[in-house]
């Protein structure tokens, strides 16, 4: 088992993070998904996301996989769609949205685009360089916000949420699912991309990453925050989600693309659909109890 | 010696990736802003309205995945359509291949062309004039190998099928750039991260993506600083219609290899034909200043006469084709004989000069070169066109894509991988073009006998003809 073949140094390493993180958690008072840590490793980059050969290359080449999983998840869901402009009339919420990498191919597709992130600099980045396409200056919103901030205004407001790259980076996983529950339309669809706990994500998400090839900046991920896809699983149906989809994600740093693999041992991506009516969770149980009062109903009048 | 011309050629062709990204200057920034703002912003400008820019606006346009993007063509001449067709033909005409006539067909031009004026061609004899050595082709199922059009037929069925998706497609007649403003990769602030593009009359506009189509004197390649490696022939081509003796089926391309030039015989009918008719530029005006009989018998001529065949260069033929019958008994053609040509049309006679060109690149961000912008060929091979249709089938399907991914169209992404995929192709044609255009432009024995043989032993190996095409 890999456990043998960790070296000395990065156990060291993983020890002290080991260490910061817990530090960090018993100091940590706020009750929100936002970590103030997180903001400012990312506040440094904020110029960065445009460029497609810079910093996060590798995010904008995850639009070649990632745009089509969406893409093709709600056309197979839909009946009237027109392939000029597949999601035109769906409400997305872009969650974690950075600099609007997968904001603006979502909104060229035709949907009406909420880009919400916490960083000002981000939304700022975001909305210059939108500002220069009238119809994606249209179509996408953007809002310097966390996820709970905006519930009380945006109850079952949205089709579709978007977590990409997002909840390895939250410090309360379960609260940001209920707030994406509540946020979401009944049988809307969360689409969720992160990176899987194990010795090879560590391996080859942070050392080799971060620290050797540098395809990730340095100090982007946390392997403590990684988040198996069973934990997620099990939190989102816990949550009134039902899981439709899991897929393993595999980054080639030689050609800088992206593929799907059967494995979800490093990156993968999930969609889950939340539940019809409230309190159900199957879509049978429910058509049953409106047969029922159907029957009961039409007992009355027959009287 | 030409073949290592063409392998320097060759290496020279094609550019290091290196500069491609590097920083342009960027526009200014006086009100910019305010000018950009008034400015219409379209997706794709296509700049040059000849066959190849006008498809690709065309293919665009009908393109399920641009429905909601906004296309702009710009033109510098006429709008070009038949009302009724004249009755003499055109004298420039182009030779379409089978993939183009696909091309086309895809969004409804094809249907126009057979309703106007075409003629297809079974069989294509090819053979020199300094031995007795012919090559042909044709397909085994007796398919057509291609389709002689006149170019005014195929701009009406573009112009009819621009006209279709009018509500997509803008086209600006008359209207010349003059200016483009490249923005820089990751833009800043201030500047646009669009091409500016300011017209003759003073309208500007701003674009996502800029497909130059301009021709081999392109204005975008040049404005783009994009290196283009040209050749001037020392050969025009003189081209002209003619009116055959007697009526045949005329379904047989003819060209025969003579020293000065290759001479073509291209039908457009069952009593006429087309000539294109590539030789040096004294004797290109000598043809033309003649009267109509002395042209008409150089035509003849030069498709008949065997001044230039040696006695030894026919017997090393004779020998190698009795060789060549022993092992492969069906290997060797039947030599059919050309039609001959009894009057040429009155003022249909006319020259232009022929060059040899390559870019370096055919991408930058936004922009990308198609047709001959990006690539001039010598006539002898009857491709150039269908070229610059195989660059606009395969932009497309990489833009149709991207749009279908919401991508930005503009990114040199899926332009550098048009561009990977067509120089692959084009540059080893370009370059054997060449060099065969140099190893037909001469008597001297050996090379004569080499292109002899390798003509002979080519004719019997199906499988290598069958490559040419």
């Amino acid at each position: 088992c890999f456990s043998h073949h960790i070296s000395g140094i990065n156990f060291m390493i993983l020890s002290f993070l080991l260490f910061r993180l817990t530090m960090k958690r018993l100091l940590s008072t706020s009750r929100s998904s936002v970590d103030s840590k997180e903001m400012k490793k990312f506040q440094l980059l904020a110029q960065k996301w445009w460029d497609e050969q810079g910093e996060y290359s590798a995010l904008h080449s995850m639009n070649d996989i990632r745009v089509p999983f969406i893409r093709d998840t709600l056309l197979n869901m839909s009946s009237n769609y027109h392939l000029g402009s597949p999601l035109s009339g769906i409400k997305i919420l872009d969650v974690g949205c950075g600099g609007g990498l997968l904001s603006e191919p979502l909104g060229r597709l035709g949907a009406s685009v909420t880009g919400i992130d916490p960083l000002e600099d981000n939304i700022r980045t975001a909305d210059q360089h939108k500002s220069f396409d009238p119809v994606l200056a249209k179509r996408i919103q953007y809002k310097s916000s966390s996820l709970e901030e905006i519930v009380g205004e945006s109850m079952e407001m949205f089709d579709v949420i978007v977590a990409s790259e997002v909840v390895e980076h939250v410090a309360d996983l379960e609260m940001f699912i209920k707030c994406c529950s509540q946020v979401l339309k009944p049988e809307g669809s969360l689409f969720i991309t992160t990176i899987n706990k194990t010795q090879l994500s560590y391996i080859l998400g942070i050392v080799v990453a971060e620290k050797i090839v540098g395809i990730v900046p340095e100090g982007t991920h946390e392997w403590e925050k990684f988040v198996p896809p069973e934990e997620l699983e099990h939190l989102l149906e816990s949550n009134g989600f039902s899981v439709k989809t899991v897929n393993g994600m595999l980054y080639n740093p030689l050609t800088g693309s992206w593929s799907w693999m059967e494995s979800t041992s490093i990156n993968y991506a999930m969609h889950a659909v939340k539940s019809g009516v409230q309190g159900q969770s199957s879509p049978t149980e429910s058509l049953s109890e409106t047969e029922s009062e159907q029957r009961s109903a039409t007992a009355g009048t027959s009287m | 010696t030409s073949a290592a011309m063409a392998a320097a050629c060759v290496r020279g062709l094609v550019a290091p990736l290196g500069g491609r990204l590097r920083a342009r200057p960027p526009a200014p920034l006086r009100s910019l802003a305010a000018a950009a703002a008034a400015a219409p912003l379209y997706d794709v400008v296509v700049s040059g309205g000849g066959m190849v820019g006008s498809a690709m606006a065309a293919v665009l346009g009908h393109d399920i995945h641009f429905h909601d993007k906004k296309i702009a063509l710009l033109e510098a001449g006429p709008r070009k359509e038949y009302d009724r067709l004249p009755e003499s033909y055109s004298n420039r005409v182009s030779s379409i291949s089978p993939g183009s006539a696909t091309l086309l067909s895809s969004f409804g031009a094809w249907d126009h062309v057979c309703s106007l004026r075409f003629k297809p061609f079974r069989r294509m004899q090819v053979w020199d004039a300094c031995s007795e050595a012919i090559i042909v082709f044709e397909k085994d199922d007796l398919d057509d190998m291609g389709y002689i059009v006149e170019n005014d037929v195929i701009m009406s069925a573009l112009t009819k099928q621009l006209d279709a998706v009018a509500d997509r497609v803008e086209v600006f007649y008359g209207s010349r750039a003059v200016g483009y403003t490249w923005p820089l990769p990751s833009h800043s602030c201030d500047t646009s991260p669009w091409v500016q593009i300011e017209l003759d009359d003073g309208h500007r506009l701003q674009t996502k993506l800029l497909i130059g189509a301009d021709g081999h004197n392109s204005v975008v390649r040049k404005e783009a600083e994009i290196q283009n490696i040209e050749h001037r022939y020392d050969q025009s081509a003189v081209v002209a219609t003619l009116h055959l003796s007697e009526a045949t089926d005329n379904n047989v391309a003819w060209q025969r290899f003579l020293p000065t030039g290759p001479i073509a015989l291209l039908p457009l009918s069952d009593t006429a034909s087309s000539l294109v008719w590539s030789t040096s530029h004294e004797h290109a005006s000598e043809l033309l200043s003649m009267d109509e009989e002395s042209f008409v018998d150089s035509i003849n001529s030069a498709f008949w006469s065997n001044v230039n065949h040696s006695d030894f260069i026919d017997t090393a033929g004779a020998m190698f084709r009795s060789a060549l019958s022993l092992l492969k008994p069906s290997g060797t053609a039947v030599r059919q004989l050309p039609p001959s040509v009894a009057k040429v049309d009155p003022e249909s006679r006319a020259m232009f000069p022929l060059g040899m060109g390559h870019a370096t690149e055919y991408v930058h961000h936004r922009v990308a070169l198609i047709g001959d912008a990006a690539h001039r060929v010598h006539p002898l091979a009857g491709q150039g066109v269908n070229l610059g249709f195989g660059d606009i089938a395969c932009l497309a399907r990489h833009l149709s894509a991207a749009a279908f991914n919401g991508q930005d169209l503009g990114s040199l992404k899926h332009l550098l991988k048009f561009e990977t995929e067509r120089q692959r192709h084009n540059v080893s044609f370009i370059a054997a073009t060449d060099v065969l255009k140099r190893l037909y432009s001469t008597s001297l024995a050996p090379l004569v006998l080499l292109r002899t043989w390798g003509l002979q032993a080519t004719n019997a190996l199906p499988p290598v003809k069958v490559r040419f095409l």
